[in-house]
C-alpha cells in the first residue's frame, strides 16, 4: 500500500506522456475537457504516484485513501492516470464515450479505481465529508481527498460542506482547488468572483496552503504534511488551464475544445520535446 | 384526523390506535443502532422533528449533525454509506426530496450506495404550515430516478418492518411517513391467524416483504389500492362499505417502487372497480403507476385516483386537507359508490 518511489524528474516525464495520452484520447472520443484536464494533471500525477495509499490491489481495502473528483468533467485526466497506475488496461480507453462503453464522460464507480459517480458540480466535498466522518468513527487511518474547480466554488453546497468539515474537525479531509482562474464562460473573476479564497477558507476554519499546482515538490509537501489537529486542509493549487501545450495555455476555448489533427500533432510534438528535456 | 363515525368503525374492526409512525421509526432505529454501531443517523437540525433526540443522547457517536443544510446532509449520507456505514439521512420530506434532489439522484442512486433517506412529516403532515412544508411531489420525482426503493408504510408495523429492512439494505432506499398517531392496520392482516404465539419479529419476516403488496382485506366488488397513511382510511371505508353490501379489497402498497404490478393486475381483473389513494399529488404517484400498469396490460376497469389535485392546496390541518379531498372513510366510501355505478 506504500506509494511507489518516483523522482520529480520521472514525474515530469510521466506527466508529459500522460498529457499526450489524454489529448489522443480526447481526439479519439471527439469530446473532452482539454484545458481543465491539462491543468489538474500534475495534481493527479502526484496524488496517485506519491500520496494516495491506494493501488489496484488495495482498492477494496477499507483502509485505503479515498479520492473523489468533484470536478468530474476532467475525467480524461483521471482515466489516463488510473490506466498508467494499472487500475485497468490502457486499451480500455479506446472506448471512451462510445456506445455501450462503461467509460463515459464523467467518473463512475463502474471503473476500477473510481470511488463515486460525479459530474454535477458541488457534490464531491459533501461526499468526502461523509467518508472522512466514517474514517473518524472507525478510527481508521485513511485520508480523503477531493479535487474542486474554481468555477465550481459558486455552488453553495461547497460552503455548506466547508462549514461542516471544520465543525466536525475533519483533519483527515483534503480539498484541492484546481485554481486555473478560468471557467467555461471566461475568467472566474468576471463570471462570479470568489477571491480572496485563502481568507474565506481560513475564516471557515480550514488550514489553507497556497502552492504552485505544477510543482511536484510543492504539491508533494502540501499533500503529505498533515494539517494541525482538528483542521481540514484546503490546498489552493495555482494552475494554468491548458498547461503543457503553449497554444492551449490560458485560452478559454480549450475548456472543452477538441484539437484538430494538426493541433494534436503540434501538441504531441511540444510534449515530445518536454519528455526529451527531462530524459537528459 | 378521524370522525367519530370513523373511530367507531375502527373499534368495530378491532383496530388499535398506535403511536405515530415517526415515533415507531425513531424507536426502531435506536434499538437497531444500539446493536450495530455502524448504523448512523444524519440530521439537518432535524433530530427534534425526527424524534431522534433520545437517539442522539444514547448514541452520540452515531448521530451526525450537519446543520440546516439538506444538500450536505445527502452528500454526507452517501459518503458514510460508501465507507461501510449504514447511514440514515433524516430530514423533512419536503426539503429532503426537493432541495437535495440532485444529491439523491447522483450521490446515492447513480453512485449506488446503500444509503437510506428518511422523509419525515411527508405529504401534508405539516398541513397548516403551507405548501413550503408539503411534499406532494416526492413519490413522483423519486419514481423517475433509477435505482431507488421507495416505501410509504401504513402503520407502526410496516414502519418497523421497513426500517428493519433498511438497516440491511444493499441498495438505496427512501422511506416517508407522517407524524400523526396511526391505527394498526396490520391487525386485520389476512395471515392474522398465523400470528398467534409468534414473536413480532417473526411476524415481520412472514408478512412483510419490501416490494410486495399486503392485502389487508379481501373483497371482489372494488379494490382500494392505497399507500402510506391513507391505507387506514381505505380500510375504514371498506368496513363501512361492507355494511352497505359492497365487498372491498384493501391493498397496502407500502412499496411504491419496485412496483408490485402482479397484485395491481390481480385486483384490476378480480374487482369491478379500482380506487387508488395517496397523500400526494395526482400527478406521478401511486395512482398513475396503477393506471399505467392496468392500461398497458389491457385491463379496463372503472378507475379513480384519490389524491391531492393539481391546485393551490386547501389550507388547514392535515385532517382538514384529507377531508377536503375525500381521503377519509366517508369520502372513499362515497367515491366507491359513485364508481361502482359505472361498473
Ligand atoms: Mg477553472
Amino acid at each position: 500500500m506504500r506509494p511507489i518511489p518516483i523522482t520529480d524528474h520521472e514525474l515530469a516525464q510521466k506527466a508529459a506522456a500522460l498529457r499526450q495520452r489524454m489529448l489522443r484520447l480526447i481526439v479519439q472520443a471527439g469530446a473532452g475537457h482539454t484545458g481543465g484536464g491539462l491543468s489538474c494533471l500534475d495534481i493527479l500525477n502526484v496524488l496517485y504516484n506519491r500520496v494516495l495509499r491506494v493501488s489496484p490491489e488495495t482498492f477494496t481495502d477499507p483502509h485505503r485513501d479515498r479520492y473523489v473528483q468533484s470536478k468530474g468533467h476532467c475525467v480524461e485526466a483521471l482515466y489516463v492516470v488510473l490506466a498508467d497506475r494499472g487500475f485497468f488496461p490502457d486499451a480500455d480507453l479506446d472506448t471512451v464515450c462510445r456506445y455501450q462503453s462503461r467509460y463515459v464522460g464523467h467518473p463512475t464507480r463502474k471503473i476500477p479505481g473510481i470511488e463515486m459517480n460525479t459530474g454535477a458540480l458541488g457534490h464531491g466535498l459533501p461526499i468526502c465529508l461523509g467518508m472522512a466522518l466514517a474514517g473518524k468513527m472507525d478510527a481508521a487511518p485513511f485520508r480523503v481527498f477531493t479535487l474542486l474547480g474554481d468555477g465550481e466554488l459558486a455552488e453553495g453546497s461547497n460552503w455548506e460542506a466547508a462549514m461542516a468539515a471544520a465543525h466536525h474537525r475533519l483533519d483527515n479531509l483534503v480539498a484541492i482547488l484546481d485554481h486555473n482562474t478560468l471557467q467555461i464562460t471566461g475568467h472566474t473573476r468576471d463570471v462570479m468572483s470568489n477571491e480572496p479564497l485563502d481568507e474565506k477558507w481560513r475564516a471557515f476554519g480550514w488550514e489553507v496552503r497556497t502552492i504552485n499546482g505544477h510543482d511536484y515538490a510543492e504539491l508533494t509537501r502540501a499533500l503529505t504534511e498533515p494539517p494541525p489537529a482538528g483542521k481540514p486542509l484546503f490546498i489552493i493549487a495555482n494552475t494554468v488551464k491548458g498547461k503543457g501545450v503553449s497554444f492551449m495555455e490560458n485560452v478559454g476555448k480549450w475548456h472543452h475544445g477538441v484539437p484538430s489533427e494538426a493541433e494534436l500533432a503540434a501538441a504531441l510534438a511540444e510534449l515530445d520535446a518536454t519528455i526529451h528535456r527531462f530524459s537528459t | 384526523m378521524f370522525t367519530p363515525a370513523a373511530k367507531s368503525m375502527a373499534e368495530q374492526l378491532g383496530l388499535k390506535l398506535g403511536r405515530a409512525n415517526l415515533d415507531e421509526f425513531a424507536a426502531t432505529l435506536q434499538s437497531l443502532a444500539e446493536a450495530d454501531r455502524n448504523i448512523v443517523a444524519v440530521t439537518s437540525d432535524s433530530r427534534g422533528s425526527g424524534k431522534l433526540a433520545p437517539f442522539g443522547k444514547a448514541l452520540p457517536k452515531q448521530l451526525v449533525e450537519v446543520g440546516i443544510a439538506e444538500q450536505n446532509l445527502v452528500g454526507i449520507t452517501a459518503g458514510l454509506a460508501a465507507c461501510g456505514k449504514r447511514a440514515f439521512g433524516v430530514s423533512p420530506s419536503c426539503f429532503l426530496t426537493a432541495r437535495s434532489l440532485e444529491q439523491i439522484k447522483n450521490d446515492i442512486c447513480y453512485s449506488n450506495v446503500p444509503a437510506v433517506l428518511v422523509g419525515i412529516s411527508s405529504g401534508v403532515s405539516y398541513g397548516a404550515l403551507g405548501s413550503t412544508h408539503h411534499s406532494l411531489h416526492d413519490l413522483a420525482v423519486l419514481r423517475a430516478i433509477h435505482n431507488l426503493t421507495i416505501i410509504a408504510p401504513a402503520d407502526n408495523f410496516e414502519t418497523r418492518a421497513a426500517i428493519q429492512a433498511a438497516a440491511r439494505t444493499t441498495k438505496p432506499m427512501f422511506i416517508r411517513f407522517g407524524k400523526a398517531a396511526m391505527y394498526d392496520c396490520s391487525s386485520t392482516f389476512q395471515c392474522r391467524d398465523e400470528r398467534a404465539g409468534r414473536s413480532e419479529l417473526d411476524i415481520g419476516m412472514s408478512s412483510y416483504s419490501v416490494g410486495q403488496v399486503r392485502v389487508l382485506r379481501d373483497g371482489n366488488d372494488l379494490a382500494f389500492i392505497a399507500t402510506g397513511e391513507t391505507v387506514i382510511h381505505a380500510l375504514l371505508a371498506a368496513g363501512q362499505l361492507a355494511g352497505q353490501g359492497v365487498s372491498a379489497r384493501v391493498l397496502s402498497m407500502h412499496t411504491v417502487k419496485p412496483f408490485d404490478a402482479a397484485a395491481v393486475l390481480k385486483a384490476g381483473r378480480e374487482c369491478r372497480a379500482v380506487i387508488t389513494v395517496e397523500e400526494h399529488s395526482v400527478h406521478g404517484g401511486l395512482g398513475e403507476a396503477c393506471a399505467a400498469t392496468l392500461l398497458q396490460a389491457g385491463v379496463s376497469v372503472p378507475f379513480r385516483i384519490v389524491a391531492i389535485p393539481d391546485e393551490d392546496t386547501v389550507t388547514g390541518a392535515q385532517a382538514d386537507i384529507f377531508r377536503h379531498y375525500g381521503i377519509s372513510m366517508e369520502g372513499l366510501a362515497e367515491a366507491a359508490h359513485t364508481l361502482l355505478k359505472r361498473a
